[in-house]
């Protein structure tokens, strides 16, 4: 199972289940099947970007349909407004922040585990392994505490250094499970050629880590990018908000006007849409691979 | 070393010496590799999960030093807690839902997608979308959706001429509503795991079936579906875990409200523990959150995926 995800890009038109043709009836059936599933995943999706169009009054009236009267001044107040910005600056000086740790520390620690022997290897990868198993949640208040201890309460590595830390298993497991994989003649070769470690994981390694690079890197982006426990816990002032807690917040400022509600979600949710749209292929294997292998 | 080197009595010094330098070059890629992941990792997860523990026997408010010992009180106020059975209630609701209806809905998916159709492709990523959505992002549009003044159902309702419901302010329906955003959400990434599933099958076995004369269902039945096993169970699996976690979707649409009945585990850790700033109850709650993680991933792991 867990090879399957990497052994092969998933291919879904590729793959076919059975060499025989597909009856019309059965296609008529399945078009049918897969376009309502469609329709429920994405109309909620078109009716709050078309709702931050309306009126407040049209969106009782008219939930569905097309805005009688586009007001484009709902999303051009919000785009010209500094929140908007401030939010989605923090939330990406936080998001690559996190992707940059998370990719080194895990990556340095993974290149010892996979290639030298030392005493206790197998218990530190497992101590390791602990933080797979228990969400950030469970140790939140201690967390906090600590944090605050250290004077990072509402600063971005208040948010940073727990998401690091958090990803850190498992980042290291993906990591490991792919340098050990690599062709050990590499290896050996180089250290006939008198290349010590730390050449051997700059220039040997880590260019051949590409794929697993992304991998991570497109795991702890979007988890850092989509989270909210850890910022809502470390972070007070609304300057360094990142946006999963500006909605909230601006829901709570304007929850009489779903209209200007729904053009916020709407912007904010923008960018990972169109990154979705034009890394799809890379996006969805990295989240799903990396999920079941570690 | 090279296999094929020809061992002179040179190169055989030389080799010797050069695994000296490697056995020398260890330690200073050890003494810099790993103490930052290391002590991150340590001082950020497992030193807090200890002193969740040990915060758990007190009484505190998190400010100067607990002093305040209560011994097992604050478990006892957890298992006493109507809203915390609740969480654990819903919890469990989540986790069924998942078996009852996501990984059929998964699954069906799955194999409509891995045959031969035009457009599998386009399908296949409208469908993984809301997974790559923020759950706050995706419990926000959804409690659009429900709103009985403006949403979609009331549109609905007013289309076929019903009083609109408040789904998410009834006690009764709120969980149901909230069970029906976590299958959109999260549905389509059951479905990649499915379709990498059937992509493991090996093919001459469904030949095999069709030269024998298994009809399409029975081909489904009897070979597809055991030979998914594997992937079912990861699948749960999953939901287990994300269920475990849900706070994110819960927050937008109810923050565990009306009067509780949509508390998760991590809801209440928040709403009870760190509103409150009750930092020995929450961490508290934090433990049996943590036992219950652990509980679950190895036993799950040990009875169900053994084989995997």
């Amino acid at each position: 199972m867990t090879d399957i995800l990497t052994a092969q890009p998933i291919d879904a038109a590729s793959a076919p289940t059975s060499g025989q043709r597909i009856r019309a009836g059965t296609q008529v059936y399945m078009y049918v099947s897969l376009i309502v599933v469609a329709a429920i995943v994405v109309v909620p999706l078109i009716s709050t970007a078309l709702g931050g169009f309306k009126t407040l009054g049209e969106l009782r009236g008219n939930p569905f349909g097309l805005p009688t009267e586009w007001q484009w001044s709902n999303y051009t107040d919000i785009i010209i407004s500094k929140r908007y910005w401030l939010q989605m600056s923090n939330s990406l000086i936080i998001a690559l922040l996190t992707v940059f740790l998370t990719l080194t520390f895990g990556a340095m620690a993974a290149f010892c585990f996979a290639h030298i022997r030392f005493f206790g290897t197998d218990y530190l990868v497992n101590y390791f392994l602990i933080g797979l198993m228990f969400p950030a949640a469970t140790a939140i208040l201690p967390l906090y505490i600590r944090i605050r201890d250290l004077g990072l309460v509402d600063t971005y590595w208040g948010v940073v250094l727990p998401q690091v830390a958090f990803g850190m298993g498992m980042s290291i497991m993906l990591f490991r499970n792919y340098f050990r994989n690599l062709p050990s003649e590499l290896f050996d070769a180089a250290f006939v050629d008198g290349c010590g470690y730390m050449r051997f994981f700059w220039h040997i390694t880590l260019p051949l880590s590409r794929p697993i690079i992304a991998t991570v890197g497109i795991i702890s982006f979007v988890g850092s990018w989509n989270s909210y426990i850890v910022p809502l816990i470390m972070l007070n002032s609304e300057s360094r908000y990142p946006w999963p807690l500006g909605i909230m917040i601006y829901r709570g400022e304007f929850s009489t006007e779903w209209q200007l509600v729904l053009a916020f979600i709407t912007l904010t949710i923008l960018p990972t849409i169109i990154a979705f749209f034009l890394a799809q292929k890379h996006i969805i294997a990295g989240l799903t691979a990396g999920a079941v292998k570690s | 070393m090279s296999a094929n080197a020809v061992p002179s009595g040179n190169t055989l010094a030389v080799s010797r010496r050069r695994k000296r330098s490697l056995a020398n070059s260890k330690w200073p890629v050890l003494i810099l590799f790993l103490p930052p992941a290391l002590l991150l990792f340590t001082v950020l997860v497992i030193l807090p999960m200890g002193e969740a523990a040990w915060y758990s026997f007190y009484n505190w408010n998190g400010y100067g030093s607990p002093t305040q010992w209560v011994g097992w009180r604050n478990y006892q106020l957890i298992f006493r807690n109507s809203a915390f059975t609740q969480a654990l209630i819903n919890n469990g609701l989540i986790v069924l839902a998942s078996l009852c209806v996501q990984v059929p809905l998964a699954l069906w998916l799955a194999t409509m997608i891995s045959s031969r159709i035009k457009g599998a492709l386009f399908f296949r990523l409208i469908f993984f979308l809301p997974y790559v959505l923020a759950d706050v992002a995706a419990g926000m549009i959804w409690r659009f959706v429900y709103d009985g003044d403006f949403g979609l159902v009331a549109g609905i309702s007013h289309f076929i001429g019903v009083e609109p419901p408040f789904w998410l302010a009834d006690r009764d329906a709120a969980m149901y509503a909230i069970l029906g955003v976590v299958v959109w959400k999260y549905f389509g990434f059951h479905m990649m795991l499915f379709i990498a599933g059937l992509q493991a099958i090996d093919k001459s076995v469904l030949e095999a079936a069709d030269i024998d004369g298994a009809t399409g269902f029975q081909k489904f039945r009897l070979v597809t579906l055991p030979l998914l096993g594997s992937t079912v169970r990861l699948s749960v699996f999953f939901a287990v875990v994300g269920s475990l976690q849900l706070f994110d979707m819960i927050m937008p649409l109810t923050g565990g409200g009306p009067s509780n009945s949509t508390q998760t585990m991590v809801t209440f850790l928040y709403n009870f523990g760190v509103t409150r700033m009750q930092v020995g109850f929450g961490s508290a709650v934090g433990v049996v959150l943590f036992v219950i993680c652990v509980t679950l991933a190895f036993s799950y792991k040990r009875v169900f995926m053994r084989n995997d």
